[in-house]
């Protein structure tokens, strides 16, 4: 059996979640076996039901409210508990903020070996091996896994999310929830626009912009697109934006469907974090900046300029102008 | 309060990534290798902070890697920390690194132990959870905040969408990103300095790897950037749209 952790949040589940189970139900049919979830915390009964439509048979749900706040190592517990009665040949997570976190708890509990940041299903020819991100995703490396029990930790947006319709069967579990040290005091969100990590549009701007009063540029299109906004580190480091917005290697790692750059170079540390993404557009008024050799698409020419247009063309497409 | 900082030798962020012997291996050659940026700006410098402020009384560097990682060891210690380990194990499966880790936490009872959030090479963020399985303590991952009083850690971690904020008990193990502190650069003194801190060598324990690398690949190349006019910018739309579909 595989086992999917249904990641939940205020007892709404979460998107990466959709992709992890789309993965462990294609991997199970691949291994001939069945897809199964596990939910901790207070999640409505149609929203746990609703997890078939990605390919789950069954989900295993405990309510018991000590899981409503996150605690990793009793999270772990119930966890590996679960996997081991009910006899999970692998476990699937999104490598997500709470995957990153249990599943190498759960690898070191079961000592069952774990790749994190996989980006494709097994290859099950000779043994078991995941293709993995490596060198901030500037290369793959093809992991063996060596145990009877497999952790797979999921790179967000590698897989993509898979609806097949259907209803999952309901069984209420109750699991270990004990022992937890961790108590949450508050919990501060950014309100208004899709989490950067979760985002399939971003549109992000660099020192090209100039100063951040001329940040309504890169949010005009940002809405006419429904995107995220993101940044550079300098633009971030000069606090022209905040920090939460900051992509590349020492801020957030992303994936989208779209990143459009603008007036970004592309120094390699920032390639880091957004060379994940499935289209990339550079907007440059100098045409040897390296960006463009990483890019889908470009236009070079001054953004203050181009972007309005882009706006405008945006809009009317969507029937919005 | 003792800390134990982890320590990961990686390659500079700008080294051209390439593989030998078959892309079995990272070809090194005139690679120029750094501590884990993750590991020297944010879980070493909060260390040093913490010590500084007098809620920590030791600071030990730790590493899991041959002898060549001890150039970079005596780079963190030009940074700070008191002395440091080595043990002396080629790095590889992340579980054997960990237990490693959990080995050398036991046996100097130290109150909290630090990774950063990655290492910029495998990108596992798998070390920290690891460790504080097997030392059945509390885990806080991709920490943003750290604060230590009266033997309670307060932290902020990041989430999908925002931060959290929590409190937790000593030991703990925590792995650090950016927010924690600010990058300090060595001065001469701490270079002079850092030479003759002790370091230790010690042997691994005996434990199995759970995973191993088979092979190394490289992404697929680009096909190359398709050029609109600064004159007509709605193409590149129509191309996002009709091409790419992505809007």
């Amino acid at each position: 059996m595989v086992l999917i952790f249904a990641d939940q949040a205020d007892g709404q589940i979460k998107k990466s979640t959709f992709e992890a189970l789309s993965y462990g139900s294609k991997l199970a049919a691949q291994l001939g076996t069945t897809a199964e979830a596990v939910v901790l915390g207070a999640v409505d009964n149609a929203s746990l039901e609703a997890l078939g439509n990605y390919g789950v048979s069954k989900v295993h749900h405990d309510a018991n409210a000590a899981f409503n706040q996150f605690d990793a190592q009793v999270y772990t517990k119930a966890i590996a508990a679960l996997a081991t009665q009910a006899g999970a040949k692998v476990i699937v997570f999104s490598s997500n903020t709470s995957g990153k976190a249990v599943a190498p708890r759960l690898s070191a509990n079961l000592k069952a070996g774990l790749v994190s940041g996989a980006i494709a299903l097994p290859d099950t020819s000779n043994g078991f091996v995941v293709k993995k991100n490596v060198f901030s995703a500037k290369a793959y490396a093809n992991v063996q896994l060596l145990t009877d029990v497999k952790i797979i930790a999921l790179s967000p947006n590698a897989f993509g999310v898979h609806a097949t319709g259907g209803a999952a069967a309901v069984t209420a579990v109750s699991l270990p929830a004990d022992g937890g040290k961790i108590k949450v005091t508050a919990v501060e969100k950014v309100t208004g626009t899709v989490p950067l990590g979760e985002a399939e549009l971003v549109v992000s701007g660099g020192r090209g912009l100039k100063g951040p009063e001329n940040w309504g540029l890169v949010e005009d299109l940002a809405k006419a697109m429904g995107a995220s906004t993101a940044c550079s580190r300098p633009v971030a480091d000069a606090h022209w934006r905040p920090h939460h917005e900051h992509v590349g290697q020492t801020g957030g790692a992303i994936a989208p469907n779209l990143y459009v750059a603008i007036g970004i170079s592309g120094a390699i540390q920032h390639l880091a974090g957004v060379n994940r993404s499935k289209t990339i557009v550079v907007i440059n008024k100098d045409p040897e900046a390296p960006f463009f050799k990483a890019a889908d698409y470009g236009i070079v020419g001054d953004a203050f300029d181009v972007v309005p247009k882009l706006t405008e063309a945006v809009k009317k497409l969507k029937g919005i102008a | 309060m003792k800390i134990l900082v982890c320590i990961s030798k990686t390659p500079d962020t700008t080294a051209k990534i390439a593989f030998t012997d078959n892309n079995t291996k990272f070809a090194d050659a005139g690679v120029q290798f750094i501590v884990n940026p993750y590991d020297e700006w944010y879980a070493l410098v909060r260390a040093l902070e913490l010590k500084e402020a007098g809620v920590a009384s030791h600071v030990t560097l730790l590493t899991v890697g041959a002898a060549d990682a001890e150039p970079i060891m005596r780079k963190a210690l030009a940074i700070g920390g008191d002395d440091a380990i080595r043990v002396n194990a080629e790095s590889s499966d992340s579980f054997y690194i960990a237990s490693q880790i959990a080995a050398v936490a036991t046996e100097g009872s130290y109150d909290l132990v630090l990774t950063g959030k990655e290492t910029i090479d495998y990108n596992g963020s798998s070390i920290g959870g690891m460790v504080a399985e097997l030392l059945n303590q509390p885990f806080v991952s991709l920490a943003t905040k750290l604060d230590i009083a009266g033997g309670t850690a307060s932290l902020s971690r990041e989430i999908e969408g925002g931060e959290e904020k929590l409190e937790t008990s000593l030991p703990l193990v925590v792995s650090c990103q950016k927010g924690m502190a600010e990058q300090r650069i060595p001065n001469m003194k701490g270079i002079m300095g850092a030479r003759t801190k002790p370091l230790a060598v010690k042997e691994p324990v005996a434990v199995e790897a759970l995973t191993t690398v088979v092979s190394f690949e490289m992404p697929p190349a680009k096909s190359g950037v398709k050029l609109v006019s600064a004159d007509t910018p709605e193409e590149l739309i129509r191309l996002l749209h009709e091409e790419a579909k992505v809007i």
